[in-house]
């Protein structure tokens, strides 16, 4: 049976991959990054082939960010991990998948992009939506991702609370602006996409926040000038960390075929593709060059405010944690 | 099931197996039916008892106690019952139109009673919700008055009435089509009014299919999610389902956490499927004795 298995795999790789020898790669990523991996990929397996004569092939897996995690700690062989949530990483380490020092394996914390989070509104922006302060006025409509279910959640959360102390304000009176912006939300989306589809297609909410990459999807698919990118203030670094799942290119043996894939997103080749998906690249060069994508930003890390993106999470959007208590504290 | 008491029959004499049942097979098939039972359900199901017991006795009670999750039981469980309701009156009254009557396009109807089983609860969730919007083409018409439908519980509801809808037409039907006409024209001969063929000729008859067909439904909206995430909103207290719940929790990898909420939903289901059986039951005994 497993022989058989195994004869029936191997003659459809030989027909559809010509040589059985070339190595796979899995990447096992975030949804939204599929365009970005689509185009990377093909530059890398060019620039691979270049430079070591080898053919190779490069697998994606998309879903959402932890439940690609999830699928990795329950036994899925994705080579390499690029998430767009430090946590989901941190989870693969703890299990022992990853290495322990994953963040110093790669330049920049091991993430080599990075996006912040922007508000999106309408066409001519009617409510006059400029900054963080706009968001808690009365009758202002916001929409964002549920922080119980997406990273796209979590940041906008954070950004918002970041944006109170990076203006000099204490947790407490963060607290209290995060607390009066949820009133304004009247729909929590489960994911980025489930928002950008809540605001655009259902036509509902005044102001969208979302990651700056959004902005670019939506121009795509929905056509320029539905809507208006406002840049607050401002807003928080959200990092796109990546790791080698040492479980699996131990078994394949594809640890250094995992590592060039991951060290090449630094290189300029890998950090340009990034800029025109509207990826914040790490490379000061690049981001200058694509400055009219990338506005100038005052940027706060997470560690800045929260020392760390799990401590953030226990702290804040745990069962119990400080989101909770703005439903169910009255 | 051991492999001796399962070939036990087989080897039996003729004779001796000809005495003891009139079917034959029946060590055969009930060990099967253990046996894939076990497969498909209890194996799944002992896994999530498990997962449980990491969970001291007091975690386990603040996991599916907490004020977020006990919102969440009232609307599942809230919704699903209202949901069934709704399906239990209008898919009598469907199942009956198809039955009963004739009329051109008939067969159409029919095969669109189907389609919430056919189609992926995602697209009826995003459609249904395209439509109730305030922008949708029913919503737009809604929202002027003060209704709202999408991204609240009622939302919920109408998703659930959605999905729900064939399980009653479909185990009410077949039991319709093979009522005896001759009872009610019996009835009709001894001076009942049509009032009482119904609630004594007809609803007797079908109570069985219709109990069957109510739970069905009802135990689908209980575990549906696809379909009820895009309309519900999403709101803590308000419009978050449990198996929103039950996936918030996996987002922060609280397994333990996940599922002992998905086992107090189990155990709550399973007693009210139980009930409704034993409605049936005893539905079925009072019939009996009655006539």
């Amino acid at each position: 049976m497993t022989t058989k298995l195994k004869l029936a795999l191997a003659s459809i790789a030989l027909a559809t991959g010509g040589l059985a020898s070339a190595q796979t790669l899995l990447n096992g990523s975030y949804d939204v990054a599929r365009e970005f991996y689509k185009d990377y990929n093909a530059a890398f397996i060019a620039h691979y082939k270049k430079t070591t004569g080898k053919d190779i092939k490069v697998d994606q897996s998309h879903a959402g960010s932890s439940a690609v995690a999830r699928s990795v700690a329950d036994g899925l062989d994705a080579d390499v991990v690029t998430m767009n949530t430090t946590t989901d990483i941190g989870f693969l380490a703890d299990k022992g998948l990853v290495a322990k020092d994953w963040t110093q394996r790669f330049p920049n914390d091991a993430s080599p992009t990075t996006s912040t989070m922007v508000f999106l509104v309408r066409n001519g922006n009617p409510k006059g939506i400029k900054d963080w302060a706009d968001l808690v006025k009365p009758g202002v409509q916001v929409i964002v991702v549920n922080p119980k279910t997406g990273g796209n959640g979590r940041m906008a959360y954070l950004a918002a609370w970041g944006s109170v102390r990076k203006s000099g304000g204490s947790d407490a009176q963060a607290a209290e602006f995060v607390g009066k912006l949820y009133k304004n939300v009247p729909i929590l989306a489960k994911g980025g996409r489930d928002a950008t589809s809540i605001f655009l297609q259902r036509n509902t909410g005044d102001v969208l926040i979302t990651f700056e990459s959004e902005v670019l999807s939506v121009n795509r698919e929905f056509g320029e000038g539905k809507v208006d990118a406002v840049y607050p203030s401002s807003s928080i670094v959200a990092e796109n960390p990546v790791a080698v799942v040492e479980r699996t290119v131990v078994k394949k043996g594809t640890g250094e075929l995992a590592k060039a894939y991951l060290a090449y997103l630094y290189s300029d080749v890998g950090q340009e593709i990034a800029a025109r998906h509207a990826i914040r690249p790490r490379s000061p060069a690049i981001l200058k060059k694509y400055s009219n994508v990338f506005k100038p930003i005052q940027q706060f890390t997470v560690k800045d405010y929260f020392g760390s993106l799990g401590e953030a999470q226990k702290v804040h959007f745990n069962d119990g944690g400080q989101f909770d208590k703005l439903y169910t504290v009255k | 099931m051991t492999a001796a008491s399962l070939s036990a029959p087989l080897a039996a004499a003729p004779v001796r197996r000809a005495a003891k049942k009139v079917l034959p097979g029946f060590g055969l098939t009930l060990g099967y039916t253990l046996f894939y039972l076990s497969i498909i359900v209890l194996i799944p199901l002992s896994a999530l008892l498990f997962k449980t017991f990491s969970l001291t006795w007091e975690q386990f009670v603040t996991a599916v106690t907490s004020p977020r999750v006990m919102a969440s039981y009232r609307l599942t469980f809230g919704a699903s019952l209202f949901a069934a309701l709704v399906n239990l009156v209008f898919g009598l009254l469907l199942a009956w139109v198809l039955v009963r009557y004739k009329f051109s396009g008939k067969k159409i109807v029919d095969a669109l009673v189907d389609l919430p089983f056919a189609l992926p609860t995602a697209v009826a969730g995003i459609s249904l919700t395209a439509i109730l919007a305030g922008n949708g083409w029913i919503g737009q018409y809604l929202e002027p008055l003060g209704i709202k439908l999408a991204f609240t519980p009622a939302g919920v509801v109408i998703a659930l009435i959605f999905i729900g809808l064939p399980f009653v037409v479909r185990t009410v039907q077949p039991v319709l089509e093979d009522a005896e006409k001759e009872l009610e024209e019996a009835a009709t001969s001894l001076g009942a009014t049509r009032l009482q063929i119904f609630t004594r000729v007809i609803l007797p008859h079908i109570t069985p299919a219709l109990l069957t067909g109510f739970a069905m439904a009802f135990a689908r909206a209980i575990g549906e999610y696809g379909s009820v995430i895009f309309i519900a909103g999403n709101m803590p207290m308000i419009s978050e389902i449990t198996p929103l719940i039950i996936i918030g929790k996996l987002e922060q990898y609280d397994y333990a956490g996940a599922t002992a909420v998905a086992v107090v939903m189990l155990v709550i289901s399973f007693v009210l499927l139980l009930v409704i059986n034993g409605l049936q039951a005893w539905q079925r005994r009072f019939a009996g004795a009655s006539a």
